[in-house]
C-alpha cells in the first residue's frame, strides 16, 4: 500500500481538493461550489475525490485543509493540518515553481499577493476591506452584460481599444460602467476595461508598495480569465505564468503540508455521517460570545468562539 | 447630599488611577465603567457618526455604560487628532439622548497654562482641595508607571508561561490589589510583591525566541477588546512582544524632540497625534533585531495612515516585515487570525533562513 494525501481549500465560492502521492503527483482532484454550505460541499468533494482514487494501491495517511472554513472542515476531516491560505498558497506553487518571485492571487471574496525570496515568504497583503478586485465582482458585472463568467475573458480578448472604468470601488465602477454601456461603448471594450480595472484596483490596493518581480505566478479562479491575465501582463511588462491546475495550489500546499505531520487514518465514507454545528451564545457577561458547537452524530467533537475561559466548553472524548 | 459619581471611559488597566485621583485627589465617588464587550461597542456605534473613528464609538459606549451604572459626572481628554474634539461631540450626543450629566472636558484646559486645569477639575469637585489632588495625581503617576512595567514584563514572557493562563490570573490579581492602594507605602508593597510573584511564574523561554514590535495609533493599541487580542494571539505561538506605546512613555518619559529629529530622514514635518512615535518605533524595532513588526490603528486613523508609505520604506531599507491592521466596529477574528496566522509562519520561516 502506498502512501497517499489529500488537501482540501474550502473557500468562500468554491471548494477545492487534492490527492497526491509521496512524490507530489496528483492521484485525483476535484473544484466544485461551496454554495454557502462548507459541510455539504465537503462531503460531495470527499464523494467525487473516493470515485478518482485507487483505494487499492493508496491509503490516505494525510490531511490538510485550508481557505476559510479551514478550522471547521479540519475537524470534520479528523485532520493533521490545518494552515492559513496565504502560506498554503506559497507551499503549493513553490513546489512547482521553485524559483517563484511573486504570487498573485484573487479568488471569489478575497485577494491577497505573496512576495518570495530564495523559496521563502518575505512579505505578503490581502484584501481587506472592499470587493472590487475580486472574483464575485467580476461575476456579477457578467451577469449584467448577459455574459457567462467563462466567456468574459475571451470576450476581453477581442477588444482594440478598452473603455476606461473607475477601479477605485466596485460600487463606482459598477455605475461607470452602465454609463459607458449607455452611451454607446462596445461590450468587448466594455468587458477588457473591467478587467483592466480589477488589475488596476488589485495593484494599487493589493500590491500597493510591493515589490514585483518576475518570475509572477498567478492563481485563484480568477487565473482562469485570459482577459484578467493579459491585463496583467500589460500593467507590470512580465510574463505571467498560469499553472493548468492554478486553482488548486492552496489545496496542493497543505496536502504537501500534511506529509511531514503525524500519520491520520482517513476513512472516505463520511457522506451517511451527520455533521451539525449549532451556535450558543454565552451569558457570562456583556459581550455574549457566539460559540459554535459541532456535533458529529449527535455527539459534540469540538467547541469554539469563546473569548475567555468563562465561556469555554468542554468536549468530552476527543473523536 | 449625595456625592458626585464620576467615570472616564475604560481604557486598559488606567481606570485604577484615574480612579485614586477621582476619590483621593477629589473626594467623589468613582464609577469603574465595565469592561469593554460587544455590547460596548454596539451601544457605541449606534450614536456615533458612522465615519468617526472607532474610540470615539468605544468611549460613548463605555460613558453609557457608565451612566447606566450611576455615573453623574464624565470626563472625556484632549488630543492632538481628533481626539480633541471627543468630548464636545460625546457631551451633545449624550444630551442629545436625554442624559442629564455634568460634562467636564479636558480638551478645554492649556498645557501651557496650567490654571485652566484648574479650572476643569473645580467643575468636577468645587470644593476640592488642589493640595489633595496634587498629591492623589503624582500618586497616580507613579501607579501608571508600575502597570506599565508590570506589562511591559507580562509582554515578554507570557508567550512562553509553563501554566497556561498563569500569567493573566496573576495580572487579575495585580490590578485587584492595585485598586485597593491608599498610599505610596501600600502602592510600593503591592509593586514589588507582584513583581516578585511575576518572576517566579516559570517560564520555558527559548535562548533566541520570535519578536514582533507593534505600533500605531493610541486607543486601538492599548485597547485589547479593540485590537482583537492581538498580544495575545501573538504570545500563543511564543513570541515576545514588544510595544513602546503606553501612558508612562508618551506622557511622563517623553522625548519627543529627540524623537522628530531621529526620524528627519523618513518624516520632515509632524505629521500629529501618535505617527511620528509609530515611525521612530518602527526604526527602533527593526534595528533591535525584532523579527517583524505589527501596524494597527482604527479605521480612518488619518495620523496612522499617514505613516504607512513611511513604514513601507522602512521595511524596504532594513528589510523588515511589517503588516497593517485597521480596526472597525464590525471585524470578524477570522480574517484577522488568518493574516497572524500567516505572518507567523512568515517570520518562522525567515527566522530559519536566517540561522542556516
Amino acid at each position: 500500500m502506498k502512501k497517499a494525501y489529500m488537501g482540501v481549500d474550502i473557500g468562500s465560492i468554491s471548494t477545492k481538493g487534492i490527492i497526491i502521492d509521496e512524490k507530489n503527483n496528483i492521484l485525483a482532484s476535484e473544484y466544485l461550489w461551496t454554495e454557502g454550505d462548507p459541510i455539504g460541499a465537503v462531503k460531495r468533494l470527499i464523494a467525487v475525490l473516493k470515485k478518482q482514487f485507487d483505494s487499492k494501491k493508496y491509503k490516505v495517511v494525510g490531511v490538510g485543509t485550508t481557505g476559510s472554513a479551514r478550522k471547521l472542515i479540519g475537524v470534520i476531516l479528523g485532520a493533521n493540518v490545518v494552515k492559513n491560505e496565504i502560506t498554503a498558497h506559497a507551499i503549493g506553487t513553490l513546489s512547482l515553481y521553485p524559483d517563484v518571485k511573486t504570487i498573485f492571487e484573487i479568488g471569489g471574496q478575497d485577494s491577497k499577493i505573496i512576495i518570495l525570496d530564495k523559496g521563502i515568504v518575505v512579505d505578503y497583503a490581502m484584501n481587506t476591506l472592499c470587493a472590487a478586485g475580486t472574483g464575485s465582482f467580476l461575476s456579477s458585472q457578467s451577469k449584467r452584460l448577459g455574459l457567462e463568467v467563462e466567456e468574459f475573458g475571451e470576450l476581453a480578448l477581442k477588444s482594440k481599444n478598452p473603455t476606461n472604468i473607475a477601479a477605485r470601488c466596485t460600487v463606482f465602477a459598477e455605475s461607470d460602467l452602465v454609463h459607458k454601456a449607455q452611451i454607446g461603448h462596445k461590450k468587448e471594450d466594455i468587458v477588457a476595461g473591467l478587467c483592466k480595472a480589477v488589475v488596476n484596483n488589485y495593484l494599487n490596493n493589493v500590491g500597493k508598495g510591493k515589490k514585483i518581480n518576475a518570475p509572477i505566478v498567478f492563481q485563484g479562479g480568477v487565473s482562469k480569465n485570459v482577459g484578467v491575465i493579459k491585463a496583467f501582463e500589460e500593467a507590470t511588462g512580465e510574463k505571467i505564468i498560469v499553472d493548468p491546475n492554478s486553482h488548486l495550489m492552496g489545496a496542493l500546499g497543505v496536502a504537501i503540508l500534511s506529509q511531514k505531520e503525524k500519520e491520520v487514518n482517513f476513512d472516505f465514507n463520511i457522506e451517511d455521517v451527520v455533521f451539525e454545528t449549532k451556535g450558543i451564545e454565552c451569558k457570562g457577561c456583556a459581550n455574549n460570545c457566539e460559540r459554535i458547537c459541532i456535533y458529529k452524530d449527535g455527539v459534540l467533537i469540538d467547541a469554539w468562539g469563546n473569548k475567555c475561559d468563562k465561556g469555554a466548553i468542554k468536549v468530552k472524548a476527543k473523536v | 447630599m449625595n456625592k458626585v459619581r464620576v467615570s472616564f471611559p475604560r481604557f486598559g488597566s488606567y481606570n485604577i488611577p484615574i480612579e485614586y485621583i477621582i476619590r483621593k485627589g477629589l473626594d467623589c465617588d468613582y464609577v469603574m465603567a465595565p469592561p469593554i464587550t460587544k455590547k460596548t461597542i454596539e451601544l457605541g456605534a449606534k450614536y456615533s457618526p458612522d465615519f468617526v473613528c472607532t474610540p470615539f464609538k468605544y468611549h460613548l459606549g463605555s460613558y453609557i455604560e457608565a451612566i447606566d451604572d450611576g455615573a453623574t459626572t464624565l470626563v472625556q481628554v484632549g488630543g492632538a487628532c481628533r481626539l480633541g474634539y471627543y468630548g464636545e461631540m460625546h457631551e451633545q450626543i449624550l444630551k442629545d439622548l436625554g442624559y442629564k450629566v455634568n460634562f467636564v472636558n479636558m480638551a478645554n484646559a492649556n498645557f501651557n497654562k496650567p490654571l485652566t486645569f484648574y479650572d476643569e477639575f473645580k467643575k468636577i469637585n468645587p470644593n476640592m482641595n488642589v493640595k489633595k489632588v496634587a498629591k492623589a495625581t503624582l500618586l497616580a503617576i507613579k501607579m501608571v508607571e508600575i502597570i506599565d512595567k508590570i506589562e511591559d514584563y507580562i509582554r515578554e514572557n507570557v508567550g512562553f508561561e509553563v501554566v497556561e493562563g498563569s500569567f493573566d490570573k496573576l495580572h487579575q490579581d495585580f490590578l485587584e490589589d492595585l485598586r485597593e492602594v491608599e498610599d505610596k507605602k501600600e502602592l510600593n508593597i503591592i509593586y514589588k510583591l507582584y513583581m516578585r510573584k511575576f518572576k517566579n511564574l516559570k517560564i520555558n523561554k527559548p535562548k533566541n525566541p520570535l519578536k514582533v514590535g507593534i505600533i500605531g495609533e493610541y486607543y486601538t493599541i492599548m485597547d485589547e477588546y479593540s485590537n482583537h487580542y492581538m498580544e495575545k494571539e501573538l504570545a500563543k505561538r511564543g513570541i515576545v512582544i514588544e510595544r513602546w506605546m503606553n501612558i508612562s512613555n508618551t506622557l511622563f518619559h517623553n522625548y519627543e524632540k529627540e524623537i522628530k529629529q531621529s526620524i528627519k530622514k523618513y518624516a520632515k514635518f509632524d505629521m500629529g497625534a501618535t505617527a511620528m512615535y509609530t515611525i521612530k518605533k518602527a526604526i527602533d524595532y527593526a534595528k533591535d533585531g525584532c523579527d517583524g513588526i505589527i501596524h494597527v490603528k482604527s479605521f480612518g486613523c488619518t495620523p496612522e495612515i499617514d505613516t504607512m508609505p513611511v513604514l513601507q520604506r522602512i521595511s524596504e531599507d532594513y528589510k523588515i516585515p511589517i503588516i497593517y491592521f485597521s480596526f472597525d466596529t464590525q471585524t470578524s477574528d477570522v480574517g484577522i487570525n488568518t493574516r497572524v496566522e500567516a505572518f507567523y509562519d512568515m517570520i518562522m520561516m525567515r527566522k530559519g533562513e536566517m540561522m542556516k
